[in-house]
This record gives C-alpha cells, sequence and structure tokens, in this order.
C-alpha cells in the first residue's frame, strides 16, 4: 500500500527567513484587531451583556416567515430585537435587548413572547441573562484567560529557560488576540462558548509550540558548533511532519463538527478552526522567530543529558 | 523494555474490560440494558440539562430585604430591653441600615452598651455624645445570611416537590444564591411564579375609623399603622394596624376550595397555639374588620362576624390556578427572603435530543475520517494508533460515566476534538521513531529511542493543554465546566493509550513479524 506522506522526511525550509514577513503580517492582524474592537467592539452574546435569547422552531414547516415573526415581535417594544434564521429554514433565533426596570420585566418579557409565538412556533429554548450574572461572567472570562496564560508561562518557564516562556507567552497571547479579533470582524456572537474556544486553543497552540520548542532545546545541546539560526530551522524543519499531521487531524474533526454538529456548535468550531491555522502559524513563526531575539546559551546544560539515550551520549 | 512484561499486558488488557465494562451502558436502552443486561455495573453519563432538556434557574436571595426586618426586630428587642433595665431613651427608630435613639440625663452609657451587648454580643454600637447608633456587623450579617439561606432552600424546595417536577436539583452557590435545575421541564413559569412569592401571611385588624374611603396615598397614618394597597387593585387602600394577630408560621395546613358564592378560595388550619391567639382576638373585636396581609398587600378584609378559632377561608378574586399556588405556597412555608430571578435557562426536548443526534453523528464521523487519516498516512502502525484511539474513546465515555461528571453539547465537541488531538501522542511517536530509523539505528532501537525520546515531549505538550483545561474548569459555569472535564479525560486517558497501548501494540508487531524496515 502506498501511503500517504504529507510532508517529506527530510525537509530543509529557510522558515526564519520569512521572519520579517511574518512579523509584519502579525503586526497588521493585531493592528486590525484592535481597530476592529474600536470600530465594531464585540457583538456580545446576551451571556455578556444580559438580555433574553429564544430559539423557535416554525409548526408548520413551509410557511416559516422571518418578517411575520419580525411584525409579530415588533409589537412588543422590546427595543433593540434582532431575528435571524438559525440552522435550519424554520428554525429562527430571536435576541431582546435587556429590559429596563426590574428583574420582572425580563421575566415579563419572555412570556410575552412566548403566548404571541405560542401558536405558530414552538420554543425550542429560552434563555435569559441578568445584568449582574452576564458581569461577573464577562469577569470570570477574563480571568480564566489570564490565569490559563499566566500558568502555561510559569510552567514552561521552569521546565525550559526564561527566554523560551516569553517567547511562548507572545505567541499565545498573538493567538487569543487575533481570534478575538476574527469575532470582533466577523461579528460573530462573542459568548460563553467562545471563551471555551479560545481557552482551547491556547491549549492546542501551546501544545504545538513545547514541541518545538522540546526540539530546540534537544538540538542546542546536540549542534553545540552550529549556530542559533541553523539550530531553529532545523528544529522547526524535524517537527514539520508531525506539526502538519497534527493539524490535519484537529482540523478534520473540527471541520466535521462545524458541518455535523449543530448551529450551536458552529460558531465554536470556527474560532476552533481560526485558532489552529494561527497557532500553527504562531508556534513556527512567532515563538520561534522571538528566539532569535535572545541569545539563548548552548553551554549551561552540558551535564543534563538524560532524556537522550544512552548510547549516544556525550557525542 | 525489550521483554514483553505478561504482568504488564494483563494489566493493560485488564484496563481495557474494565473500560468496556463501565463505557458499556451508554450502548444499550434503558429497557435492553435492565431486561439483559442487568449485571453491568455502571451507570449511563449523566446528560446535561442542554442534551436531556430542562430549566436552569439562578436565584439570589434579596438580603437587603431580610436585613432590614431583622433591623425592625432588632428595634424591638432594644425597645424591651431598655424598658426592663428601666434605662430611659427616646426617639428610637431604624435609620438607613442601623437603631438609633437617644439616651435620657441619667443613664449611663456603660449600662446601655452591655445592655445591647448581652442581646448580641457582635454588634456595633457607635455613640456620639448622647446619640446611639447600632449596626449590624459583618459577623451578624454572615449568620443571618447562612440562617436565611438554609431556610430559604429548603423552602424552594419544598414548592418544587409539591409541583411534582421529576429529580429536582437544589443547591446554594455561593454566599446567597441558589442553582434550581429541573429536567425535563421545558416552561418553568408555574416555578417562577410559585418562587416570585415569599407568602408571608399575617392578619392585622383594620383601624376601626378610618375607613378605605377616607385615605389616600398621602394619608398620615395613626402611630403603629400603616397604609396598604389591595393585592388586585392598588387603588384600593387599607389602614392596617401594624401589629401583627396571627402570621402564617402558626398555619398547620392551607387547601383550595370554593366558598358559599361558589368562587375559588383558599381554606387553612391553624395550629393550636395560633388557633387559641386568633380567637382571643377576634373575640375581643367582633365587628371589626381584619386585613389578611399576603406579602404586604391585603388580600381581603372581611369583617369578624363571630369569635374564629382554629380555620377559616381567605377569599379574592381569584382563579382557580390562583387558589392552587396559593394554597401550596401557604403550606410550604413563607420564604425568608425575597428571591431574585439571576438567570434562566431552558431547553427544549426537541432541541435536546436533536443535540444529542447532531453530536453523535459528528463523533461517529470524527472518528472515521480520523481513523482513515491514520490508516493512509502509517499504515500498519495507523492500525495501531487506530486501536488506541479506540480505547481512548472507550476510556472517556467509561470515566464519564463512573465519575458521573455530565456530558453538555459542548462537551460532545469537546471529545471530538480530542479524538483529532489524541493522535497527535502518536504521531509524535511515530515521527520520531521514522527519524531515528532514517539517522541509521536499527529498527528495534529506533522503535526505543523513539518511544523514549517522544515521551517527555508528549508530557509536556499535555500539561501545559491541562493549564488550559484547568483555568476553563475554574471559571467553569455548567456546559463549559462540561467542557473542560471532557477535555481533562481525553488528556489523562490519550497519554495512557499512546504511551502503553500503542507501545506494546508497535513492540508486539516489531517482535513477532521480525521487521527490519521502516513501514511508513
Amino acid at each position: 500500500m502506498k501511503l500517504l506522506r504529507l510532508i517529506p522526511s527530510d525537509t530543509n525550509f529557510d522558515f526564519l527567513r520569512f521572519k520579517k514577513i511574518a512579523f509584519i503580517f502579525s503586526t497588521i492582524i493585531i493592528i486590525g484587531t484592535f481597530i476592529s474592537l474600536l470600530i465594531n467592539n464585540l457583538n456580545y452574546g446576551i451571556d455578556f451583556k444580559g438580555g433574553i435569547l429564544l430559539e423557535l422552531r416554525s409548526n408548520t414547516s413551509n410557511s416559516a416567515n422571518i418578517d411575520d415573526l419580525r411584525k409579530k415581535v415588533s409589537t412588543l417594544n422590546a427595543g433593540e430585537v434582532s431575528i435571524q434564521n438559525f440552522g435550519k429554514e424554520t428554525d429562527f433565533l430571536v435576541r431582546i435587548q435587556k429590559q429596563d426596570g426590574d428583574q420582572k420585566q425580563q421575566i415579563a418579557m419572555i412570556e410575552k413572547v412566548k403566548s404571541l409565538t405560542s401558536k405558530d412556533y414552538t420554543v425550542r429554548r429560552s434563555e435569559f441573562v441578568g445584568p449582574v450574572v452576564g458581569d461577573e461572567l464577562k469577569t470570570a472570562g477574563m480571568l480564566a484567560v489570564s490565569l490559563a496564560l499566566l500558568s502555561i508561562m510559569v510552567y514552561i518557564w521552569f521546565r525550559f529557560e526564561w527566554q523560551f516562556s516569553i517567547a511562548a507567552i507572545i505567541a499565545l497571547t498573538h493567538d487569543v488576540l487575533t481570534t478575538v479579533g476574527l469575532f470582533s470582524i466577523l461579528q460573530l456572537e462573542f459568548n460563553l462558548a467562545t471563551i471555551a474556544a479560545i481557552l482551547t486553543t491556547a491549549g492546542y497552540s501551546i501544545n504545538d509550540t513545547v514541541v518545538i520548542f522540546d526540539r530546540v532545546r534537544e538540538n542546542l545541546r546536540r549542534y553545540k558548533s552550529k549556530d542559533h539560526y541553523f539550530i531553529y530551522n532545523k528544529s522547526i524543519n524535524e517537527t514539520l511532519s508531525r506539526t502538519v499531521i497534527t493539524s490535519v487531524t484537529t482540523l478534520i474533526a473540527l471541520f466535521i463538527i462545524f458541518f455535523f454538529g449543530g448551529a450551536v456548535l458552529s460558531d465554536f468550531a470556527l474560532a476552533m478552526i481560526w485558532g489552529v491555522l494561527i497557532g500553527t502559524f504562531s508556534s513556527i513563526f512567532v515563538a520561534v522567530s522571538l528566539l532569535t531575539f535572545f541569545n539563548i546559551n548552548k553551554g549551561d546544560k552540558v551535564d543534563d543529558q538524560s532524556n537522550i539515550p544512552e548510547y549516544e551520549r556525550n557525542n | 523494555m525489550k521483554s514483553l512484561s505478561k504482568i504488564r499486558i494483563i494489566l493493560i488488557l485488564f484496563s481495557v474490560f474494565l473500560g468496556l465494562l463501565y463505557a458499556a451502558p451508554n450502548f444499550f436502552s434503558s429497557s435492553v440494558q435492565n431486561n439483559s443486561f442487568n449485571f453491568l455495573p455502571g451507570k449511563k453519563i449523566n446528560l446535561g440539562l442542554d442534551l436531556k432538556g430542562g430549566s436552569y434557574l439562578l436565584l439570589k436571595a434579596d438580603m437587603e430585604v431580610v436585613f432590614a426586618e431583622k433591623l425592625e426586630s432588632l428595634t424591638s428587642d432594644i425597645r424591651s430591653t431598655l424598658r426592663k433595665a428601666k434605662i430611659g431613651y427616646k426617639k428610637l427608630s431604624v435609620k438607613e441600615d442601623y437603631v438609633s435613639f437617644e439616651m435620657r440625663t441619667g443613664s449611663s452609657v456603660e449600662q446601655i452598651k452591655s445592655a445591647i451587648l448581652k442581646l448580641d454580643k457582635n454588634l456595633i454600637i457607635e455613640i456620639n455624645t448622647n446619640n446611639f447608633q447600632i449596626k449590624f456587623s459583618d459577623a451578624n450579617k454572615q449568620k443571618i445570611t447562612k440562617t436565611t439561606m438554609a431556610q430559604a432552600i429548603e423552602i424552594v424546595r419544598r414548592r418544587i416537590d409539591e409541583t411534582g417536577t421529576n429529580e429536582p436539583s437544589i443547591q446554594q452557590q455561593g454566599i446567597d444564591r441558589i442553582i434550581v435545575q429541573l429536567p425535563g421541564l421545558d416552561d418553568p413559569s408555574r416555578i417562577k411564579k410559585l418562587l416570585g412569592k415569599t407568602a408571608k401571611l399575617n392578619f392585622q385588624l383594620v383601624h376601626p375609623t378610618i375607613l378605605s374611603e377616607d385615605i389616600n396615598k398621602d394619608s398620615k397614618s395613626p402611630p403603629g399603622y400603616v397604609v396598604l394597597e389591595e393585592d388586585k387593585n392598588s387603588d384600593r387602600l387599607y389602614m392596617v394596624n401594624k401589629r401583627i394577630m396571627v402570621s402564617g408560621e402558626m398555619l398547620k395546613d392551607a387547601t383550595p376550595t370554593f366558598d358559599r358564592n361558589n368562587s375559588p378560595s383558599v381554606s387553612f388550619q391553624l395550629s393550636p397555639l395560633g388557633g387559641k391567639k386568633f380567637g382571643r382576638v377576634t373575640g375581643k373585636h367582633v365587628g371589626r374588620a381584619f386585613a389578611i396581609v399576603l406579602d404586604g398587600k391585603v388580600v381581603s378584609a372581611p369583617v369578624i362576624q363571630t369569635q374564629i378559632f382554629s380555620s377559616g377561608q381567605i377569599t379574592g378574586a381569584f382563579s382557580v390556578q390562583e387558589t392552587n399556588d396559593l394554597a401550596l405556597v401557604l403550606r410550604s412555608g413563607a420564604l425568608p427572603a425575597p428571591m431574585i430571578i439571576l438567570e434562566e435557562r431552558s431547553v427544549g426536548p426537541g432541541l435536546g435530543s436533536d443535540s444529542i443526534s447532531s453530536g453523535k453523528i459528528a463523533s461517529i464521523i470524527g472518528l472515521i475520517a480520523v481513523m482513515v487519516f491514520m490508516l493512509i498516512t502509517y499504515g500498519i502502525f495507523g492500525v495501531f494508533a487506530n486501536i488506541a484511539l479506540f480505547c481512548n474513546i472507550i476510556f472517556i465515555i467509561a470515566l464519564l460515566s463512573l465519575i458521573q461528571a455530565t456530558l453538555t453539547l459542548p462537551g460532545i465537541a469537546g471529545i471530538v476534538l480530542t479524538m483529532g488531538m489524541a493522535v497527535d501522542a502518536n504521531v509524535l511517536i511515530f515521527e520520531r521513531i521514522k527519524e531515528e530509523f532514517n539517522a541509521g539505528r536499527k529498527i528495534v532501537d529506533a522503535i526505543e529511542a523513539g518511544f523514549q525520546r517522544a515521551i517527555s515531549t508528549i508530557i509536556d505538550a499535555n500539561l501545559t493543554t491541562l493549564f488550559a483545561a484547568l483555568a476553563l474548569f475554574s471559571f467553569g459555569s455548567g456546559p463549559i465546566k462540561g467542557f473542560s472535564v471532557t477535555l481533562m479525560i481525553g488528556i489523562a486517558t490519550s497519554m495512557f493509550t499512546a504511551i502503553v497501548i500503542t507501545k506494546y501494540l508497535v513492540l508486539f508487531y516489531s517482535k513477532k513479524k521480525n521487521i527490519n524496515n521502516i513501514l511508513f
């Protein structure tokens, strides 16, 4: 059987030659993220800004009409309302802003929409998030992302040299920021699931970075006579096949969630697909490229050959 | 490592067997399992509300209201204490968040202080010349909150139980919040209505001469009286005595019924003590009206025709449903604090089952696609990776069932994602083996070196991912927590399957076939 080979086994690309272009590219998308955040902000879902969400399915499969639904809901004077198709022709998402007044007004509005639409639609899901909870979730979300970044940084600092941990954390922040940017530019709904997607992306990206760093560390000990530039390039090349294959299997899984996982998960999958792509890019072009700015000492680990097999030590 | 230890192989096979055993219940419908497979030890995975349908409510007890009430009762406690100790005071009243009074000349500050601290040693007393301000300390407030919450949870549980909801879960969250989960109930409006009432019932006398017709909202009330609205008609007002004749705590039972005019009403029974008290007051005030006050509003104000003892009827402009609910909340007792709904999420059964089926489809297609990819990339080694992947899925399902973690829709996404990421450990190992072989090592040495060197990378890479999952878990609200749990379990099982299962398969194969060339 002829086996698939995505990457030949002995590649020798000069990845670091594209360092400048990659930095320019990264800078542009990060600036783009900030500009988009200033102009568009994020399309916060009700998890974060509070409000009401209803998922409705038309009882009669062919007469589902978004305009009709709009007209009905507009009679409620509920303020800012958004109605969109969701997954299927007959399914709709109705989002209603937080109502003036106390919690009772919010709850009453859900009941109003339900009774208004109960004849023609089935309520598949209804959610209400009060502003207090929304703010708390926002804080908790930011805390979780920061906590994750910090703990990863500390771990890498202990396992590698401090320079690695700086490079890794910059690459990781880059991934998180650009994923947020994607949500801002495309105005995708930014909700709890998005935070989960961002953190998982961070986990994937750091995984990728650590694999390459691991090899850099090993090669720094092995090729003491070579310069850093050679060692970094060699490390990326040696791990390239693995990087690509793992990205492909993960992307296969994600695309399948995107297409078959239902409407609720599709944005989640999209965020992760972007995350895997940007995470793979940043491991090579941000994390490793950043190492070139440090002069990492090759000599101070002479005696540490513990994870090199016996027959190969002291060569 | 070169010899395949028999004990280890047996241990591995045993762990796979255990995995299969605990995962098995999830592949049968409950009825099939009960009939033919009731020997299976485990339970099915616990599905989240987003998959099985149901409602989630996050309630907050309005503690400010409780503190205000406690301040009122502290005031009367202080009054009686000072009187008993024969200490002169004036202008005793509740201000914003403290009780204030002035000491009359001739009283001793120390005497007052010790008298008040005898009530509760944690109270905070501030003294400005002769003005006293008494506040609750944090310790007081904590204690009040604790007892209030314990009571509130009990009452919430009773009310929900009375509606006959299946397996409700009612838990405290944080300091003053309650999470209510109602599986299978996709429209919680009745529950919300039931929890929306504190249902504090009081019987209070109405002023004998100041009639409803004489008062408006700005009317001044004579000392000891207060103006209250009627429940169904806020324009109708009553001048009601502040003193409570009998309160809802003395209620023994309440049932919905119909009055003489055949309109819905609630009949109640008082406890022996309550009946005695009620009889004494009603006997003294025949001909006078008394107000039935529910949550600060007058339900009705009948005139006392004759002395009433232990039972009576509450009439008002009720519907049948309203009398049912009123009787229910009166029976279950008053909530010690008003409940505010902070968050509500309900999923109907249709969406839940749709999510399950799309989750199943995504998982199966995902598994097949990843397996095919591994097969065409690594050939026979791909088969080993696929066996490991399959075991991995079994272990995830088994562990989720065993610890009864809640599987949510994002959790299913987590499993599918794990399939994609789990093969990473195998990929790392295989790529390393290939490198070592290409560097001129013999195949057996290459395999050994490949495993040995890849392991430290695998551990580093997975541990860092674990940190992200832990952050998710600590952040965790409902579905997200479920996602992080599956992710963490996936990380652990994929390390085990890749490092142990794949390794033994590869070693077994390379020994048996005596291969001398790399196969991928």
